[in-house]
């Protein structure tokens, strides 16, 4: 039996070797400004959401340009450029100084409840005119993909940011059931809201929709908890006061050589 | 949003193995061609569905989101999902987003359906 269906006609001519990162067996961070906390992200795998552990969802957060004429490709070469600009406050990204290019890697440094600062990062899987998406590394909250994209419905652009995820562990699953999905929400409803702002939109109304994917959690990914970024970011801070005085007393005391004379301490 | 020049034909080559054969694009807009396919291909005797990306132009990250769906679909119905005719490009792309540790790759229908046999 042979069944043909066809969507709407028009040869396809587009190209997509250029937009998708190649693939890697580990990721790789390059220069981060001072201050920055790169934990997490070096050395880590990515993920997709078959890897993940909790319930697949993919929620679908949409801003309208309401009156404003601007073109879906501008809205996303802003996007692109100006990305942590968007973000809601306190939590930054820091990208690569080359922008979001396929195979690129950025740090994350999410704020969390009880002052914590979670480190954790994401690879630019894909990225053209039209869209781009990140994939998560392991340990990252969530194993999936976030893809960013604007284009026009009706008369006016849309921006949209989707992401197909499953929490990575039990932890984060446990953590999204108890408020964390409003937390995401509210994040990248804040981020569509900056962004069709910047574009001169007056009252911008973010719309969510959610889509349970898969109801089923993955057990047998529940061994992902071993590189859950928020445990290891919250013992590197737990860590931080015992390095800090470490620092200061190897600072003052001078270092002797066998003969006793003092050395230059930049050692 | 952009619209996809998706062709599907199913072809069943017993009770329980289908192929849908792929051509053209996949992306957001060929969700609805995809998923139509697939009922097609399904039936209640159906324990494997292979993929024949032979005509594959041309897949985006949306595109390639729907294949999770697609296999979540299959996953929920206890069967297995299959794949063959993936030029290199597309092997790094299944490789890159990990899908190959869940959708079987192939070189050819031949060894998909053998494998599906299994």
């Amino acid at each position: 039996m042979s069944v043909d269906k066809e969507s709407p006609s028009g040869g396809s001519t587009r190209r997509d070797d250029e937009a998708w990162a190649k693939p890697t067996p580990a990721l790789e961070v390059t220069i981060l400004p001072e201050g920055a906390i790169n934990r997490n992200v070096a050395g880590r795998r990515v993920t997709g959401p078959i890897q993940g552990f909790g319930r697949m969802w993919q929620k679908t957060y949409r801003v309208r340009m309401s009156g404003v004429d601007i073109d879906p490709t501008e809205v996303i070469k802003t996007w692109k450029e100006h990305f942590p600009e968007f973000w809601p406050e306190g939590n930054r990204f820091y990208g690569p100084l080359t922008g979001i290019a396929p195979g690129e890697v950025a740090v994350l440094n999410l704020s969390m409840p009880g002052r914590l600062k979670l480190s954790t990062g994401v690879m630019v899987m894909y990225a053209d005119d039209e869209s781009f998406t990140f994939m998560t590394p392991e340990g990252h909250m969530f194993a999936g993909w976030i893809t960013f994209s604007a284009f026009k419905e009706g008369r006016s652009t849309v921006a949209q940011a989707q992401v197909l995820i499953r929490a990575s562990d039990p932890l984060y699953e446990l953590g999204l059931a108890l408020g964390g999905h409003e937390v995401e929400d509210r994040f990248w409803q804040t981020t569509l809201t900056t962004l069709a702002a910047r574009f001169g939109v007056e009252d911008p109304a973010p719309e969510t929709r959610y889509l349970l994917v898969d109801r089923k959690r993955q057990w047998r990914m529940a061994k992902n908890v071993w590189h859950n970024a928020g445990v290891r970011s919250g013992f590197y801070m737990m860590g931080m006061p015992a390095r800090w005085a470490s620092k200061r007393l190897k600072r003052k005391s001078p270092p002797y050589t066998s003969e006793g004379s003092s050395q230059n301490s930049d050692l | 949003m952009t619209e996809a020049t998706t062709a599907t034909s199913v072809r069943r080559l017993n009770d329980q193995i289908s192929v849908i054969d792929i051509k053209g694009e996949i992306t957001a807009a060929s969700e609805s061609t995809l998923m139509d396919a697939f009922n097609e291909a399904s039936g209640d005797a159906t324990k494997a569905v292979i993929l024949n990306f032979g005509g594959l132009d041309y897949m985006n990250s949306s595109g390639i989101g729907l294949l999770v769906t697609l296999l979540v679909r299959a996953q929920r119905q206890h069967q297995e999902l299959l794949a063959y005719g993936l030029n290199e490009h597309y092997r790094q792309i299944f490789e890159l987003t990990r899908l190959d540790e869940a959708i079987g790759i192939h070189d050819t229908e031949d060894s998909a359906t053998a494998a599906a046999g299994r």
